[in-house]
């Protein structure tokens, strides 16, 4: 029942966050690009879907977070890491460039699904693919650093 | 620099609207509303983890249609690719390098990571506009697109 009912919050948020990104206009790859053209043709509209999301969650996160646990789960899953580490600059900054280029960053690609059109097909898959050799690679250079360590420690032994 | 098509109350509402799916997903599943994150644990599965991502994508897409039954698609219509389909490819092989090495996109960090007061996620949102705005400078400005 509870797994059920996760199933419909999860169901439930993300229609509203596909909603939001809609009526907010940000699924229009024109408007992604005016906003990021400050010396051209600048349309700030961009700035006020943060403003709009931030003050609902600069209020609300802090309240919710608060709480000993989520409502239907059992722990907050919040990413614990604060290292500003290379990946973490050098990936926002591929990020960056490629929601410069097409004018899609991942939720309006999803969401945009709705108009069936060929264009975000093609965005879309190339958005997959490469997040899924990413993932790989991620996953295999961890792995190695993981066995790495364990050498480097009996070295020391 | 000319202003154009400037929507603030859409853009205000629209905004309202994911703050609230984001309040609305940690409240309840205790999870962080970041699409490339939630997407990237579908894309190569995280066992166990799997089912509320495919309901949140599910709603995501759900969200746009809900849009158009609406009637509020109006500008729907007039919605067309910006680039060529080389442009998309790289664009998109480009966003999916980047927010899974930098753990995050615009929701993930732009918006939760930013209500948390999370210094990596102010850091990352600082990088990926900065390369946006140099990007589109670059395209439309340098590049005489």
């Amino acid at each position: 029942m509870k797994l059920q009912l996760q199933w419909l919050a999860a169901l439930a948020a993300g229609t509203l966050f596909g909603l939001g990104l809609s009526v907010a206009q940000m699924i229009d790859p024109a408007k992604v690009i005016n906003f990021l053209d400050v010396f051209g043709t600048w349309d700030p509209s961009l700035a006020f879907v943060m403003a709009g999301a931030l003050a609902v969650n600069v209020v609300a996160t802090p309240l919710i977070l608060k709480r000993r646990q989520p409502i239907l789960a059992e722990l907050f899953r919040v990413p614990a890491k604060t290292e500003l580490d290379k990946p973490l600059i050098l990936g926002s900054l591929i990020f960056g460039a490629g929601w410069g280029l097409a004018g899609y960053c991942p939720g309006p690609m999803i969401t945009s699904v709705s108009f069936i059109d060929g264009a975000i097909f093609t965005v879309l898959l190339s958005y997959v693919l490469s997040t899924l050799f990413t993932r790989l690679a991620m996953r295999r250079y961890d792995a190695y650093k993981a066995i790495k360590h364990q050498k480097d420690e009996a070295c020391v032994g | 620099m000319t202003i154009v098509n400037f929507t603030p109350w859409s853009a205000l509402l629209g905004g309202a609207l994911i703050g609230l799916s984001a309040a609305l997903l940690l409240l309840l599943k205790g999870r962080i509303a970041g699409i490339s994150g939630i997407a990237g644990g579908v894309i190569l599965p995280e066992k166990g983890d799997v089912s509320w991502r495919l309901f949140f994508i599910g709603g995501l897409i759900l969200g746009g249609f809900v849009y158009q039954w609406l009637g509020l698609g109006v500008g729907v219509a007039h919605i067309e690719p910006q680039v060529g389909t080389l442009a998309l490819i790289a664009g998109g092989v480009l966003v999916g390098i980047g927010t899974t090495l930098g753990s995050g996109c615009t929701s993930g960090h732009g918006i939760c990571g930013l209500s948390r007061r999370s210094p990596r996620s102010l850091v990352a949102t600082f990088s990926f506009m900065l390369a946006g705005f140099a990007m589109v400078y670059f395209i439309r400005h340098l590049f005489g697109g």
